[in-house]
């Protein structure tokens, strides 16, 4: 592809063939079948479903009127496998093989959606069919995940026909590279990897330091336990981050880009790695993009699954081969990145959310969130919640919408505890505080942090300071072992854990505890190390009281820890 | 220029300074335990850390550059609060077997417990329990003393560009070990121990061999010689106190001899020996279309890079013994039948600025007498330990001399000890051998110095001779590649192992910094000056020895003692099958 025009003739002819998935009914084609194809879906056989359906359509003679597709991960993942039925988008869940008949034979041929597999609102009388008039999703605002509904992630063409490498084309033929930095800055669109830096003052810093090549990276090094948003973009919708990175490589003067993908998503390996093909097939990637002399490529570099990996330091160190360690900054990447060059490094979600701010423009995007967080947040919600799973909110919506509208609440009627965010170096966050509104600065004042997006729900049976406990292991399992704060600071906060929760804690011990966090926060080397002790804090912050019960009654309220006398 | 303010003192340096340099020029010294100036500037061990306005945390200094109008307090108690919690973390996760620790009083991590006064760990949890590697016979690692401070790494990959430690594991099971937790002994170790120089405990520290000697020395029935390298005299003095630089030759041959040394011989000796037998096969390769360039081997860490890291490159090392190891083949031979001794009852020792010697020692071909020419090998610092032990107060002993005929040396043979030594005692001789005059000047001062790389070209006759001089394996590789690429035209090369030559080898007092290393370096050439004889081929005694026994350089003796040959070794021990 060398022009603009070819661009819009994939684009046209494309998208008038998926215009069922818009609800257009076809004359050709009776459906297109929508599989989840996220890790919860795939796990639970989605791909026996798929073959199912497929003898059926052969066995009623219309497979030809039927497209069954493999997408992206669509969020619901506690009802999974799940599915969506175009034109009429039904939404179908806890689909089993034996369901593969119904659909085929009474949705598809029939036209009747197969009532028993359809989605009922907790308390409803009846059913809801439609996707889009479903509560949990209604409440959503998809820009990052804005085509794991729609696209076959394996065909470049439907990401064409979703208006994919548009923004590209006008970054490369409409936009000199300091508006695409201009245009990123107004957006107000802040690193989606936790620590919320302006996106575009650090795609300025970079166009502007001294030095060359320099490099666009991802960082694909999901780490936080039970946190996949990033799986389900890069599997979902890849061409969504090469795009994002070839609008940087424009804007900053690169032409060389680097994902990192930890080696655990071998599935997002894979599509990423076949979407980099079909994009330099089709002339997205490599020499003379669209015959403007932009030259842009990307190689993927696989982690081997260490979570301080996924920190910016020592992620660009696991590039260039080294041990995966972070390094002091100053310098900062923006000046000395991979092999000390220049260097952006953004995380998947907010490579993801580039092509629409180009495309629509700031103005749009800054409409959506809060002042000073913009735009949408991708969470992957866990723990004792009714809809585990991914969903992608405005910024700004509240803990108590997240957790008990779009999430459904917590199951089994318990009372909610707590819900930590950002991972395991968040904080754990109590009921008092459920109205706050989700963004950076609300969630720090509360001593919690936005962290990638994991987001796990605790009710009554969950024990604080075990929890506390669960997560400065992971902490302590982590750690690089380079600073000595974290290395040994970490292990011993384990340990004093350890002793409260079996009932050997002593008096002092909470003191202990919060003068080595802060002292572990105010001087460890790199961000795992300085929020490594967010759990302890926020929990001792919050929930003291089962602390000092297991101290001086040991007693655990919620009947987790177990003391031997 | 930046400006700014450190504990409300203005101060203005260059710009990429760090808050640590700036402050010490303000008389500040800001505690560290992982910083090595210019060799390991990473900020792992946080010990450093200070307070700067506006930081969200505290910010480490020995990696943080000045900025303008930057507001640093370095003592604030809050400060001083969290290093010491640092330091507690540290201690929690160490031994504590101080008393009976190599580095016992010359620890940085004890210096730090005094200075910060902690009285009390707070923190009894895990320690530390890897086992000791003791495989190898010169350098110990015990992980448990090691607060991963990674200098240790940094010389091994930096400097020396051996790469043989590097961190393993992570978090609190880290360790710095060779590749998949092997042992030294298997892998491209070259024994040099520069580690051990720079490591602020006894993580990594030489193989004490005093034992062996003290119960050589206490046997009736043994005839204990000693050699002292050239480098010695002017460090042994650092381990009992006395200034680097300081001269103690005639003090350590006194203590030696009151530790009951039976003889107290030179390696200066020996030295002027190679001077004419490396001279000589130099001039021979040369009149004979040889290999060249010729390389030095008295270095044994460097024998043993060659061998790793440039088999190729073999045919170009001179075959000459180390010093060391022409003593040890003529001790039990020349100086047995002189002395009227049976060999089997002398017991060799050295004592080495150098670890890399107790390797080389042990090695198979180094049995040219017969026997195991050198028995055992003491560094610098066990040599210290030693006169400690005796109650020796070196400032106090009389100057003695050495014994003849083993101890009779030049000028030529002490500047071994110094980079570039070599180099100019070669010269010194082959000037006057090729040209039959004599030097109007004899130092060639273009030699000397610490520059990892020296390059000259020296009018011998006729001969214009290049030459060039390497201090530490990293500038090494620089001159090697060069030579494997066809771009070196040089006649002769002075490699050295170590970084400023034997004075700073891995054997030498702790600490032995790059001030010291200069020095010791401009001892060396005091004490040069003050020799009456300061060319090899004057060294009477060695002129005897040829008179008597070897017959003449490269004769048929000095091939079977004084010479050798190389192994080609892998990066890592072949798999058993």
């Amino acid at each position: 592809m060398k022009s603009l025009d070819e661009l819009a003739k994939i684009r046209d002819s494309r998208r008038a063939a998926l215009k069922i998935r818009e609800g257009v009914p076809s004359a050709t084609e009776k459906a297109h079948i929508m599989m989840c194809g996220g890790a919860g879906c795939i796990s639970s056989k989605c791909t026996d479903i798929v073959e199912a359906m497929k003898e059926c359509l052969a066995k009623n003679g219309i497979a030809d009127q039927v497209q069954i597709i493999l997408t992206g991960c669509m969020g619901p993942c506690d009802m999974g496998p799940v599915a969506i039925v175009y034109p009429d988008a039904t939404f179908y869940r806890r689909l089993k093989v034996k369901d593969a008949e119904a659909i085929v034979e009474e949705h598809i041929l029939k036209g009747n959606p197969v009532q028993r597999l359809l989605y009922r609102t907790p308390g409803a009388k009846e059913p809801t069919r439609c996707v889009h008039d479903i509560d949990l999703f209604k409440k959503q605002k998809k820009i990052v995940l804005r085509n794991n509904f729609y696209i076959d992630p394996t065909s470049i063409e439907d990401y064409i026909a979703r208006d994919g490498y548009a923004a590209l084309a006008k970054a490369l033929t409409q936009m000199e590279p300091g508006e695409i930095i201009e245009e990123v800055k107004k957006s107000g669109l802040r690193g989606r990897g936790g620590a919320g830096f302006s996106t575009g003052m650090k795609w300025g810093f970079t166009a502007a330091a001294k030095g060359s090549p320099k490099y666009v990276v991802c960082n694909g090094d999901e780490g936080d336990p039970g946190a996949f948003m990033d799986r389900s973009v890069l599997e979902g919708d890849p061409h969504s981050i090469i795009e994002g990175m070839a609008i940087c490589g424009r804007a900053i003067g690169s032409e060389q880009g680097y994902v990192y993908v930890r080696a655990e998503y071998p599935l997002a390996i894979e599509r990423l790695s076949n979407a980099i093909d079909d994009a330099r097939r089709y002339g997205l990637l490599g020499k003379n993009i669209f015959e403007t002399g932009f030259n842009f490529d990307i190689e993927i570099r696989i982690g081997a699954g260490a979570f301080v990996c996924g920190e910016e330091t020592a992620l660009l160190t696991s590039i260039e081969g080294k041990r995966g360690e972070p390094r002091p900054r100053p310098p900062f990447p923006a000046n000395a990145g991979v092999w000390g060059k220049p260097t952006v490094l953004n995380n998947v979600e907010t490579w993801a959310n580039i092509p629409e701010i180009i495309l629509k423009g700031a103005e749009w995007f800054s409409t959506i969130g809060t002042e000073k967080s913009k735009g949408t947040k991708v969470f992957a919600l866990a723990g004792r919640i009714n809809n585990t799973g991914i969903v992608e909110v405005p910024m700004g919506t509240t803990l108590r919408e997240i957790v008990f509208e779009i999430g459904g609440g917590i199951p089994r009627k318990k009372l909610f505890k707590a819900v930590q965010t950002g991972g395991p170096s968040g904080g754990c966050i109590p009921a008092d505080y459920l109205d706050t509104p989700v963004d950076y600065d609300s969630l720090g004042a509360l001593g919690a942090i936005m962290g990638s997006g994991g987001m796990i729900v605790m009710d009554e049976d969950t024990c604080m300071v075990d929890i506390a406990k669960f997560f400065i292991d992971f902490c302590v399992d982590e750690s690089c072992g380079k600073c000595s704060p974290c290395r040994i600071g970490t292990k011993r906060m384990l340990e004093i854990l350890e002793r409260i929760t079996t009932g050997n804690g002593k008096e002092g011990d909470i003191e202990l505890l919060q003068e080595l966090a802060t002292t572990i926060k105010s001087t460890a080397l790199c961000g795992l190390g300085q929020t490594a002790p967010n759990p302890v804090l926020s929990t001792i912050r919050y929930f003291r009281h089962e602390y000092e019960e297991h101290i001086k009654e040991h007693y655990c309220r919620s009947g987790v820890c177990e003391f031997k006398e | 220029m930046i400006t700014l303010t450190i504990d409300n003192q203005k101060i203005a340096v260059e710009e990429g300074t760090t808050i640590l340099e700036a402050a010490e020029k303000l008389g500040i010294k800001i505690p560290t335990l992982c910083y090595l100036k210019d060799i390991n500037v990473i900020g792992a061990c946080r010990i450093c850390v200070v307070e700067v306005q506006g930081a969200k945390a505290y910010v480490p200094a020995c990696v943080a550059p000045v900025a303008e109008g930057m507001v640093v307090r370095t003592n604030t108690p809050a400060v001083i609060k969290a290093r010491k919690l640092i330091l507690e973390l540290i201690l929690s996760d160490h031994p504590m077997e101080c008393l009976t620790c190599v580095r016992n009083q010359n620890c940085e991590l004890q210096k730090l417990a005094e200075a910060f006064g902690l009285t009390e760990i707070r923190f009894e949890g895990e320690k530390t329990s890897y086992p000791i590697d003791n495989s190898s016979p010169a350098i110990v690692r015990d992980p448990r003393k090691c607060v991963l401070c990674r200098r240790c790494v940094a010389v091994c990959t930096e400097i020396q560009t051996v790469n043989a430690i590097q961190a393993q594991e992570r978090g609190f099971n880290s360790l710095i070990a060779p590749a998949f937790n092997e042992q030294l002994a298997n892998v491209e170790c070259v024994q040099c121990g520069q580690c051990s120089l720079v490591c602020p405990t006894a993580a990594i520290h030489e193989v004490d061999d005093t034992g062996r000697v003290w119960e050589a020395l206490a046997d009736p029935k043994k005839h204990v010689i000693v050699q002292t390298a050239p480098a010695t005299r002017v460090q042994v003095g650092e381990t009992i106190g006395a200034e680097p630089g300081s001269i103690v030759t005639g003090q350590m041959v006194a203590g030696l001899r009151r530790l009951g040394f039976d003889k107290v011989f030179d390696t200066d000796f020996t030295a002027d020996l190679t001077i004419l037998e490396e001279g000589n096969e130099l001039l021979q390769r040369i009149q004979t279309g040889g290999t060249l360039p010729m390389i030095t081997s008295c270095s044994p860490g460097w024998i043993k890079f060659a061998e790793h890291f440039y088999p190729d490159l073999l045919p170009h090392l001179s075959t000459c013994k180390s010093p060391q190891q022409m003593f040890g083949a003529l001790a039990k031979t020349y100086y047995a039948e002189k002395a009227g001794i049976d060999p089997a009852d002398i017991f060799s020792v050295s004592i080495m600025p150098c670890t890399a010697k107790k390797y080389e020692c042990t090695r198979p071909e180094m049995k040219s007498s017969g026997y195991q020419d050198v028995d055992v090998v003491l560094t610098s610092r066990e040599l210290g330990r030693m006169f400690k032990q005796a109650g020796l107060d070196m400032a106090n002993l009389p100057e003695e001399e050495y014994d003849a005929p083993l101890g009779i040396s030049t000028g030529a043979g002490e500047i071994f000890g110094a980079s570039g030594g070599v180099m100019e005692a070669a010269l010194r001789t082959v000037y006057e051998v090729v040209t039959g005059k004599e030097l109007p000047n004899i130092n060639f001062t273009e030699c000397r110095g610490l520059t990892g790389v020296k390059e000259a070209t020296v009018q011998v006759g006729d001969l214009p001779v290049k030459i060039a001089i390497t201090n530490g394996l990293g500038n090494a590789r620089k001159v090697l590649d060069k030579i494997r690429a066809g771009e070196a035209d040089y006649h002769f090369i002075e490699i050295m192992c170590c970084p400023g030559g034997c004075i700073g080898g891995g054997g030498s007092p702790i600490p032995t910094d790059t001030e010291i290393r200069l020095k010791r370096i401009d001892a060396t050439y005091t004490e040069d000056e003050r020799m009456a004889l300061r060319k090899s081929h004057e060294n009477p005694a060695v002129n005897e020895l040829y008179q008597e026994f070897l017959e003449k350089p490269l004769g048929h003796k000095s091939h079977e003692l004084l010479h050798t040959h190389y192994t080609k070794r892998n990066r890592y021990q072949e798999e058993e099958c």
